[in-house]
């Protein structure tokens, strides 16, 4: 410590001299104060982005807000939450968000593994191919899915299991089909961006493990299980906290397919309901209720899965 | 192909993507976007015109006001406007303005509102300019029409048609099934002619739209609604739940009816399946002439308009149905110019022939349906008939009326959303199960 204070003052006393000392300049430059400089841009926008929209929602959900006409009612829209659109949105969300979990944290790990072996060929072409989704538009994916899963018999999936022997099937007018819609599309839009993060993690498991391991005999599915996942598993716990936070926050799937409301509201998600009640109904202090609500069982949910996880504890165990 | 080629080629690849999507983004209807796509202008060549802004979601709305805007700078030479026409996504556009008229800024001099969207723009301090002083003097002359835009005695909204529900007839089948349409004059006889058609051609009667469209006209048509005059929800009415007991039977009792392919009848599957014939009658207002002409070519010198088959309680023969209301926003700076505009080309004589000459529309405005003008050769007279009108004016006194109201939109998203799909779809509740449920919903909201 005292090395570096010292090397800090013989830093900056010869620039002093040389030039006139920029007081401004010189502050924002010593170590104290440079890091929060550097995070300064995240601070603002989280501060004006997030922060602030979080306190105002908080405001707004115990108000009733018209134009011109703003009143706090207490609790009132609290009180409302509880009906069934909502059981049906919050079941809707949570059998989502563990559809998606369980797809995109397995699938991910046996493709990023493909990806990494020797066996496969093409690599680069693979990887790219599978992160391409990610960064289509999704209204753009909307529309190709909604016609794809038409309900006629010369729709594409129609006529997949047309030639299997099956009766077509109203894909977007019946709940298990609805929901598998959405999942399949989440799973298509996110599968490569989840190979890449645990592509990133094969990385760095030592290739020496690996050796010593065989060197003891063992087969492939003892290198997986001792090897590989315990290395993986701070990005596993990683991947499968963002999947819960975006299970629970899905809109954009179920909005481009049925646009708007779905029948039986099949698709009707926590975020959809927060859509149609405060901006298509005009209630924003309902819609500001719900996403308080919703904003609470997240926290809630992800800390409960991290404490589980172990993530908040120090070192390897 | 090498490593190095096969990199070169995935970040090309990757590279086009990200530009292809980014091209996309403006049609990205989840982020509002701040201009639109699609902009037309009428009068930008004229110097000290004055600038008027219009929003509105409905491509052929949109040509018609740029050429009202056009024939309004011939006729006004000493107060031109420069008239800003942007076309929106539906969900987009109304959303939009419901945000510019909360915050009190970014909304247009004039706007088009759907009349189901409507009643969100009738709650607190109203930012709708009152267009009493257009109406009132003509106010005879108006279709009841007039009266779903107002609020208090106020009319907030100039109406874009008068939408007279009618039914349909593709000739072909009916010839083929050796029914007479004119023999069909009350609903039992028109689920009799369904039973003939079914029989002899296979295809049903007609189709059952999964959305309100489904139940709102038929309902109303019997003289009841979802509200009453005092704003009471009497969505679960006897007379309701008798008439999705109707609807209910046609589709899964006589199975003359089918649900409509797509859920509503403004889709590309059922436009395509219409257009071949599926079906040999479709109950719905008259403005649906332009969605004939446009997308179902096939069926031209096909199809026979007439009113809707009467129920045995009312002598309703017909329901106004759909809308759009055109409004002026208190955020105008040129509130004046822009009513007067307004009245121009939409609300005078003129401007509903306009609306039929253009749009085929049927006017909201009676007195024009016998004008001369009216009866002009077009393409909606060569594709369905010449008495088009003459059938308006024998029914004009038995067209039923609707109740909107603050929680109008609440019921139709409880139609669109939970009754239909389950009584007819599903069938795993009753008209009557259905209809009470989504009522107690609806009156938890309301506080009644």
């Amino acid at each position: 410590m005292a090395e570096l204070k010292a090397n800090n003052r013989n830093n900056t006393v010869p620039l002093g001299k040389e030039k006139k000392p920029n007081k401004v300049l010189g502050f924002l430059n010593s170590k104290k104060v440079v890091p929060y400089v550097f995070v300064l841009p995240f601070i603002v926008s989280f501060a004006v982005l997030t922060l602030y929209p979080t306190i105002q929602a908080i405001i707004m959900s115990f108000q009733r807000i018209l134009p011109g006409q703003i009143e706090f009612i207490g609790l009132q829209n609290y009180q409302r939450i509880l009906n069934p659109a909502f059981y049906k949105a919050l079941t809707n969300s949570t059998v989502y968000m563990l559809l998606t979990v369980l797809i995109l944290v397995t699938i991910p790990i046996i493709l990023a593994i493909l990806l990494d072996s020797k066996l496969v060929r093409f690599k680069t072409f693979f990887r790219s191919a599978l992160f391409i989704p990610a960064l289509t538009s999704i209204v753009v994916a909307g529309v190709i899915f909604r016609l794809v899963s038409g309900e006629s018999e010369f729709a594409v999936l129609n006529q997949i299991i047309g030639f299997f022997g099956f009766e077509p099937i109203s894909w977007q007018f019946n709940a298990w089909s609805g929901m598998l819609l959405m999942v399949f599309m989440a799973s298509w839009r996110w599968m490569g961006v989840n190979v890449l993060y645990f592509l990133a993690g094969l990385q760095s498991i030592p290739k020496e493990l690996y050796e010593s391991a065989e060197m003891d005999g063992a087969n492939m599915f003892h290198k997986f299980r001792h090897v590989t996942l315990p290395f993986l598993k701070p990005i596993i716990i990683f991947v499968t906290t963002i999947s819960i936070i975006g299970g629970f926050r899905v809109f954009e799937e179920s909005y481009v397919i049925w646009e708007g409301n779905s029948p039986g509201n099949i698709g009707l998600t926590l975020v959809g309901l927060l859509y149609q009640q405060g901006i298509q109904q005009n209630d924003m202090g309902f819609g500001a209720a719900i996403g308080v609500v919703l904003l609470l069982l997240i926290f809630i949910v992800s800390i409960i899965y991290l404490l589980l996880t172990g993530a908040f504890k120090r070192g390897d165990e | 192909m090498n490593r190095k080629g096969l990199s070169i080629f995935s970040a090309l690849l990757l590279s086009l993507v990200l530009v292809l999507s980014a091209c996309s983004g403006g049609g990205n209807s989840s982020e509002p976007a701040t201009t639109s796509d699609d902009t037309k202008t009428a009068g930008e060549d004229i110097e000290n015109a004055t600038e008027l802004s219009f929003w509105t979601f409905a491509g052929t709305h949109a040509d018609f006001y740029v050429n009202a805007a056009e024939r309004w700078n011939e006729q006004h030479k000493d107060k031109p406007i420069k008239l800003k026409v942007e076309n929106y996504p539906f969900d987009q556009m109304h959303n939009n303005l419901l945000m510019a008229l909360q915050s009190g800024s970014g909304a247009p001099d004039l706007v088009d509102i759907e009349l189901a969207k409507f009643p969100n723009f009738l709650k607190g301090d109203i930012q709708l300019e009152p267009l009493n002083d257009l109406i009132e003097p003509e106010l005879d002359k108006f279709t009841e029409r007039i009266n779903i835009y107002q609020k208090d005695g106020n009319f907030y909204g100039a109406p874009t048609h008068l939408g007279a529900s009618v039914v349909y007839y593709n000739t072909e089948i009916m010839d083929q099934a050796g029914v007479d349409i004119d023999s069909i004059i009350t609903w039992d006889d028109y689920v009799e002619a369904g039973k003939k058609v079914v029989e002899a051609t296979g295809k049903p009667m007609t189709t059952i739209a999964t959305n309100w469209y489904g139940i709102w006209p038929y309902v109303a048509q019997r003289g009841s609604d979802f509200f009453d005059e005092n704003g009471k929800i009497t969505l679960d009415s006897e007379k309701n739940i008798e008439t999705l007991e109707f609807i209910n039977d046609m589709v899964n009792k006589h199975k003359i009816a089918e649900l409509t392919p797509g859920g509503n009848y403004h889709t590309e599957e059922f436009y395509g399946a219409m257009n071949q014939g599926s079906q040999a009658s479709l109950v719905i207002p008259m403005y649906y002439m332009k969605d004939f002409t446009t997308y179902m070519p096939d069926l031209k010198g096909k199809m026979q308009i007439r009113p809707m088959p009467k129920w045995s309680d009312s002598d309703y023969q017909s329901v106004t149905m759909g809308g759009t209301g055109t409004a002026v926003t208190n955020q105008s700076e040129h509130v004046e110019l822009a009513k007067e505009f307004l009245y121009f080309a939409k609300l005078s004589k003129e401007g509903n022939i306009q609306l039929w000459k253009e749009l085929g529309f049927d006017p909201p405005r009676w007195d024009v349906w016998e004008d001369p003008q009216m009866r002009e050769d077009n393409v909606f007279y060569q594709y369905f008939h010449d008495d088009i009108f003459d059938i308006l004016l024998d029914i004009r006194e038995n067209i039923a009326p609707i109740q909107l109201n603050e929680f109008t939109p609440d019921i139709l998203t409880e139609i669109d959303s939970n009754v239909m799909h389950s009584v007819l779809r599903e069938q795993n509740l009753t008209p009557e199960e259905a209809l009470k449920q989504s009522a107690d919903t609806v009156r938890q909201k309301a506080g009644e």
